[in-house]
């Protein structure tokens, strides 16, 4: 593995260009996410034509069309489930999965805790940005209290999801979160994900500025990812057991970084240790 | 014939052993009755061969995973049943769309809803058909016996792969766990292939350019062709379009696959039609019910025939017209309100008596017998 600096990665080796302008809005947080993806893909060395990005439905869906790689836009909160297959039927590809928190965290809700227990070398990024921005502005399981949303236009009176603590109580074997703030620390946490053998579940502190930031007057675009620093404790918490919190909500500040690891056995070799004790026996 | 070819299984197992000798090596599916024992034999055979099994979290996801692994360029298959098969159609259409093939198995139970798990019914006539939304390519064969549900899974994978779409094997909860004979012969060599892989320049491909065929080559990923797959409308470059004129173009061609293939789709069986004053159609357990009846009814010197079609869609259309023509009436013994007999009015218009039953109790040929005789008197 090569690090690679900030000045010498060159993003445009990865990407499809013929397609950009690309449809993310000014000020998304989506493209700084995909900048340390790449990145972390770049300095792993890994091959373009092994890579694999499956994405669900969403604005982070829409993501993975603009990656030069295999990409597979699918099904509303189903690129775990359809990741799984891939992953099972070629482990010689990398398989990255890009989610939202509507995408993994309402429809594809049980996709998620079973691809966390069964631990496929697989890596999720989930980018929240508390809203679902491509049908225009509804409140998604991650958006915080009182904030509104189309469909709260009197404010937010739901519990939003710590998906970290969600992720590791369903028995994810690495669990991270960073912000867009932060586009090298990101990517050296992802860099660990794809690394770590076994399912990672990346959360990604993305800003949706155009539609959540304007309707919450959160400021404009470097004015809101200026106060993810604000919100953001850059320590572990330690796992589940010596938690304090006792709630699967997120609290704020949020925890950032390695937030959870094991070393487990991956789900894909188990299966072919499986598959050739039987064929042995045969 | 070796000792072992010949065996004495359920259908559901002939299906399992079926996919396997069809080369397939990857299975997802969630438990649901009356299909569980295809999941069960697949989880029993898949080892033994170097396949995948994986049993997943809801029948949504069984269906993903499926079409997962199709897109890793490795046959694959699910079974399930009524609700379950409600549960697969986003993403059954899905790979109709993006041309992902896979085989899904559909043993039917009463509804709807959970309706009645353990007892038979053929309602998913029209859920085959038209279960996912919009306009869609889809294969539906309909086996009738063990030995056929063991060649029809064989010859759905063959379809699948070859013209790049999902094909459903449908039937009922009867032939499902009736235990037949059936001869577990090796695959046709014609039907072990599988799809058309993508070959020659990566520079300038177009996934979804098709041959004169009309079935593009498949790209398999790690070939280098890093193509895009997704659900939205699509060009043949796999990027989503909607310029209506591209649109027309690329659905026109997904539409016409089939018509273009029907020769090959095509599969019926047809008893005595010729010279038949009333044909009775019907599938699985009814096509069994009927061919007796139809059997007594010549005995007793009723000019009766039968026409089963194996391929349930697209429908046989022009054999089933052609061979009606001389009939008086068409009786379509079904063990549902009357899906078939209504497809069948467009083609035998003024004809058609439904024979329907929807109790959870298998029609008998002693019924269908009875219901020529009206007809024709």
């Amino acid at each position: 593995m090569n690090e690679i600096s900030a000045d010498s990665f060159d993003i445009n080796e990865y990407l499809r260009l013929e397609l950009f302008p690309h449809f993310l809005c000014p000020g998304c947080g989506h493209g700084m996410a995909m900048r340390a993806m790449l990145w972390a893909v770049a300095e792993l060395g890994i091959d373009k034509d092994n890579l694999a990005i499956v994405s669900g439905i969403g604005c982070s869906g829409r993501m993975g069309a603009y990656v030069d790689a295999n990409t597979f836009h699918v099904t509303h909160g189903r690129p775990l489930a359809f990741a799984t297959g891939l992953k099972l039927a070629r482990p010689d590809l990398t398989v990255i999965v890009i989610t939202g928190d509507g995408d993994s965290l309402a429809i594809g809700g049980n996709h998620l805790i079973h691809a966390c227990r069964r631990n496929l070398d697989i890596t999720c990024l989930m980018l929240n940005n508390e809203i679902y921005g491509m049908t225009g502005g509804q409140v998604s399981p991650t958006t915080t209290l009182t904030r509104f949303t189309t469909t709260t236009p009197y404010g937010n009176y739901e519990p939003a999801f710590d998906a970290c603590r969600l992720a590791e109580a369903a028995g994810a074997s690495f669990v991270g979160r960073e912000a867009t703030l932060q586009v090298p620390t990101l990517k050296n946490l992802i860099r660990e994900g794809i690394e770590h053998k076994g399912f990672s579940f990346l959360e990604v502190i993305s800003d949706c500025t155009e539609i959540y930031g304007r309707k919450n007057a959160l400021g404009n675009s470097p004015e809101m990812v200026l106060s993810q620093k604000s919100k953001m404790r850059p320590e572990s918490y330690g796992g589940l057991m010596s938690n304090k919190v006792d709630q699967p909500f997120r609290p704020n500040p949020f925890q950032t970084g390695v937030l959870a690891r094991n070393e487990r056995q991956e789900y894909g070799e188990l299966c072919r240790r499986h598959i050739a004790a039987k064929q042995q026996a045969e | 014939m070796s000792k072992q070819r010949l065996q004495n299984i359920p259908g559901n197992h002939a299906c399992a052993l079926g996919a396997v000798a069809a080369g397939c090596r990857f299975y997802a599916g969630y438990p649901i009755t009356p299909s569980s024992e295809v999941a069960e034999r697949m989880s029993a055979e898949l080892p033994k061969v170097g396949g995948m099994f994986v049993q997943m979290e809801d029948e949504i996801a069984s269906m993903g995973a499926v079409i997962g692994a199709s897109m890793g360029g490795v046959k694959a298959m699910t079974a399930t049943s009524g609700p379950g098969f409600s549960l697969k159609q986003e993403n059954l259409g899905y790979a109709a769309q993006a041309e992902i093939p896979c085989v899904i198995i559909n043993v039917m139970r009463g509804g709807p809803s959970t309706g009645m798990p353990t007892r038979p019914a053929q309602g998913d006539i029209m859920q085959a058909r038209w279960g996912t939304h919009g306009d869609h390519p889809i294969i539906v064969v309909a086996p009738d016996s063990v030995a056929e549900i063991y060649s029809e899974t064989i010859r759905a994978f063959a379809l699948s792969e070859r013209l790049r779409v999902p094909v459903v094997v449908l039937y009922d909860e009867v032939v499902g766990h009736l235990i037949e004979t059936v001869d577990l012969q090796p695959a046709p060599e014609e039907q072990l292939a599988s799809r058309k892989w993508a070959e020659g320049p990566r520079e300038g491909f177009l996934p979804y350019r098709a041959d004169a065929d009309m079935v593009p080559p498949f790209p398999r990923p790690g070939d280098g062709f890093r193509t895009h797959t997704t659900g939205l409308t699509h060009d043949e470059n796999g990027f989503p379009t909607q310029a209506h004129e591209r649109v027309e173009a690329v659905i026109g061609r997904l539409l016409g696959k089939l018509d273009r293939h029907k020769e090959l789709i095509e599969s019926y069986e047809a008893v005595g039609c010729e010279d038949a004053e009333v044909i009775v159609t019907a599938i699985g357990i009814s096509a069994r019910a009927a061919k007796k009846a139809v059997a007594t009814a010549r005995k007793n010197g009723i000019k009766a025939g039968l026409f089963r079609p194996i391929t349930l869609w697209p429908f046989p259309e022009e054999a089933f017209r052609k061979l009606s023509a001389g009939a008086s009436a068409v009786v379509v013994p079904e063990m549902n309100a009357g899906q078939l007999a209504l497809e069948l009015e467009r083609f035998a218009p003024g004809k058609v008596s439904a024979l329907t039953r929807y109790d959870g109790e298998h029609i008998d040929p002693s019924q269908i017998l009875k219901r020529i005789e009206e007809v024709l008197s």
